[in-house]
Formats: C-alpha cells, structure tokens, sequence
C-alpha cells in the first residue's frame, strides 16, 4: 500500500490580507478523501497548494516525497480547477487532443479519458456549446489523461445529474482501487458518504478528521451535515 | 522548453483562430482596406504621399493588431484557468510564450502577404528593396506585438483595462515614429525618445525598404526590433508566474 501521498506540515497561506489557512498539517494517502466545507473556507486554496501554485506564507508542501509543483511531480497530478479549465471555442476532441500533446500522451488515452467521462457522444461539439455539467466533464476528462497517481478534484460534480454525479463516483473509487490518491473537495454535504475519508473544513482550518461513520459517532449525529453543525457549536462553546 | 509542447500551443492557438471567422477576417481583410482607404485619400491631390506613409502602415499594423489581439487572449487565458492549469501540467513559460510567438508570427505572415501584395500589386506602392523583405520586416513587427501583448497582460486584470493599454503604450510610439513628422526634424528630445521605442525602427525598416535598394540597412532594423521582441517574451516569462496569490 502506499505511504502517504500528501503530506502538509504548518501550512500558511495569505490571500488579499486575509490568512486563508493556518497552520494547516494533513496527510493525505490511498483512497478517496473528501474536502467538505462551506464556499469560503479555504478548499480551493488547500487544492491550489497541492498542485503547486499558490503562493504560500509558511510551511511546507509535499507529494510522493517531492516539493509540490516541482517538474517530476507535474507528470503524476490530474487537477481539476472549480471553472472548467477548458477552451470554450475548441471542441471536445480538440481540447482533449491539445492537453494529450502537452502531456505527451497519445490518442488512445485521450479516447479512454471520453469514454470514462462519458462525453464520446459530444466529441466533435464546441465545448462552448455544452451544459455546464458536460464542461465541467470535459474538465475531467482532462485532468484523466495520463493516469494521475495523484488527483486534485475541485468541485468536480456541482450542478451533476444524480445519475452522472453516481457515475463519477463510482469512477473515482476505480481510480483509487487502481491505487490512485483522489482528493475531492465538495460544498454539499451528502456527497460525504461517498468518501472513504473525510476532511471538515471551516475557517482555514480542519475542525474532523476520519471516516464518514467515525465522524458521526464520535458526535452522534445521524449525518454530515448534523456533525458539521454539532462540531462547530462545540468549538464555539 | 519541449518543442512538443510549444508547437501544441501554437498549433492550438491556430486551430482557435480558424473557428473565429470574424476574427480572421479581421486580421487579414483589415489591413488591406485601410491601406486601400489610404491609398484613394492621396490618389487624386498627391500620390507621392501614399508613397511615403504606405510602408509604415505595413508595420504599424501588425504591431497594433497582434499587441490586442494577444493582450486579450492571453488574458482569457489567464482568467478562464486554462494558464494556471498549464502551470500544473510539464509546460514551461517558454512554451506557452513561444507558443503564442509562432502562431502569431504566422497568421502576420499570411497578413502581410496580403497587404504588400495588394499595395505593391493593386495600389502600386513603389519598392526598391526585394519585395519579400516587406513580409520578413511584418512578421518580426508581429512577434514584437504579441511580445508587448504577453507582457502587458501580466498587469491588467481585465479585458477591458487590457484594450486600455493600446492607447497609453503604442499611440505614442505612433506619433514619434516619423508618420507625422520624419524622426530627424523632431525637437531633439524627442529624438531621443524615439531612438528607443521599437515602433521606429519597425518603420525605419518598411521605409529604408521602399527608398533604398540596399538592404543592410533593414537587416539592421530588423535586428533591432527583433532585439525588443526577445526582450518583450523575456519581460513576458518573467511576469508569468506559477504560483500566485
């Protein structure tokens, strides 16, 4: 199995004035782990240091043993950013093929990464055309491409179809058990079950840590959201 | 840098600009319209005028055009995360400049084709120099614009302010680089000034170009603007950052 993918030692980071996250420590391993928080509370900006390209005040960043953002790593991160980072006045199949090139990837991946995502239907569409939801598929089928050991979700199923949003899910769980670490950061909090692991987030800081039903035992409640709310009213207290 | 990866930019960014039907005609019908406009402006009170101003409109148009039209998308592509997705994956900032250099360079070509062949050609604009040195001076003004756009797009924040530095950074250059008045009759420290913007030796060349058939003189022009465009994509990776705020 493998040792921790992550690793975040006093992690500070400062945007605007504003310190965003302090003094944050987490290890991040296999499987899929789950960031839920309010919008606000600093997961973009967590997600943004894991892949590299935040600026940060203090402490350290690592994957696989290696300083976030450095060459060797940037082979091995999938990362999904809230926007769909795609060109909207490509197609489906020309945006694909352009990041497959840059990634030095070939065609078949680019085709496997369609059909995972389940846009082979759209390929030849102006991606500027597309729902929302497929975009934001697009997006993922992107981050896909080379077989990520480590993949950075942000967001990754807001505004889904229930059947889409099971779909994606169930695909994120195959890349784990593929021994892939999924990170996936969400606002809703039903999406929580679905995670082997789960982070609160609120503040800038992690108020839980542990497995869905961990986390409701140790408060009692009978959901996440329950929980979110019981911890945070322990905290105030 | 990956030659891989600069020519997927470029490659990209060409593919981009073909699905844009109204801004290709833009980049390339434009110029031949306003240089026909000039063109009948002097046709019947002095032509010899068209000869004098037409060769520094072949280089002050893909200067301004490739500048907004670079400023602009880059900036899209700073906005929309494409860029910071980039920044994640094994590019580098040579890459994505380069990238945008080449694809740019090319579209100026097949522009100045164009607008020397329908001056020299249609509207009979007299050359001494090879006419094929007109294409080579608008490509190396090409890339010098999309250079100033890569730049000037680390400091805007929008579009909108983007389109704002057409005005504040090239209209000057405009008016000092011997259009209105030659350089040589300029108040002396003006001169000066003109001595180190990169638009007068874009117009230096197009006009050594048309009134002389040697051609060291535009090669050395040409050298120069060159010179500004390399330090332009330098500015430009160094105002690229892969960690931000």
């Amino acid at each position: 199995m493998m040792k921790n993918a992550v690793e975040v030692r006093d992690l500070v980071v400062v945007r605007g004035g504003h310190e965003v996250l302090r003094n944050l420590d987490i290890s991040i391993g296999g499987g899929v782990t789950g960031l839920l928080g309010p919008s606000g509370c600093g997961k973009s900006t967590l997600m943004r240091s894991l892949v590299g390209v935040q600026q940060l005040r203090a402490g350290t960043v690592t994957a696989f043993g290696l300083e976030a953002g450095s060459r060797p790593l940037r082979d091995r991160i999938g990362y999904v950013t809230q926007a769909a980072s795609v060109y909207d006045d490509l197609t489906v199949a020309e945006n694909l093929t352009f990041f497959a090139r840059v990634l030095g990837v070939g065609r078949a991946e680019a085709d496997a990464s369609l059909e995972a995502v389940d846009l082979g239907q759209q390929r030849e569409q102006v991606v500027g055309r597309l729902s929302g939801g497929q975009r934001s598929r697009v997006s993922l089928a992107v981050a896909l491409l080379r077989k990520p050991d480590l993949l950075v979700l942000d967001e990754p199923t807001v505004g889904l179809d229930p059947v889409l949003r099971r779909d994606l899910w169930a695909l994120f769980h195959r890349l784990a058990d593929e021994g892939a670490a999924v990170f996936v950061s969400s606002h809703v909090m039903d999406e929580a079950d679905r995670c082997d692991r789960l982070l609160l987030m609120r503040d800038g800081r992690i108020i839980a840590d542990g497995s869905p039903s961990e986390i409701r035992q140790k408060t009692g409640a009978d959901d996440i959201e329950s929980a979110f709310l019981a911890i945070v009213e322990e905290d105030v207290a | 840098m990956t030659p891989r990866i600069t020519f997927a930019v470029a490659t990209r960014v060409l593919t981009q600009l073909r699905r844009d039907h109204r801004t290709l005609a833009m980049l390339l019908l434009l110029p031949c319209l306003l240089i026909s406009l000039l063109w009948w402006m002097y046709e019947a009170s002095d032509p010899a005028i068209f000869d004098r101003i037409g060769p520094a409109l072949l280089a002050i148009f893909p200067v301004i055009v490739m500048f907004l039209v670079t400023s602009v998308t880059t900036l899209r592509e700073r906005a929309s995360g494409t860029l910071e997705r980039l920044l994640s994956m094994p590019m580098g900032k040579l890459d994505f400049l380069v990238g945008y250099a080449i694809a740019f360079g090319l579209v100026a070509a097949l522009q100045s084709v164009l607008a020397v062949s329908t001056s020299v050609g249609l509207l009979g604009l007299d050359v001494l120099g090879p006419v094929w040195l007109l294409t080579v001076v608008a490509v190396a003004d090409a890339v010098l614009g999309t250079a100033l756009g890569l730049f000037v797009s680390a400091f805007a924040q929008t579009e909108f302010q983007a389109v704002q530095f057409m005005p504040a950074l090239l209209i000057p250059q405009l008016l000092l680089c011997g259009l209105f008045v030659p350089r040589s009759e300029l108040p002396t420290f003006l001169e000066k000034v003109s001595d180190v913007l990169p638009l007068s030796y874009a117009v230096d060349a197009m006009q050594h170009l048309t009134t002389s058939a040697s051609t060291a003189d535009v090669w050395q022009d040409v050298a120069i603007v060159a010179g500004f465009a390399l330090a332009g994509l330098a500015l430009g990776a160094a105002t690229l950052r892969r960690r931000t705020a």
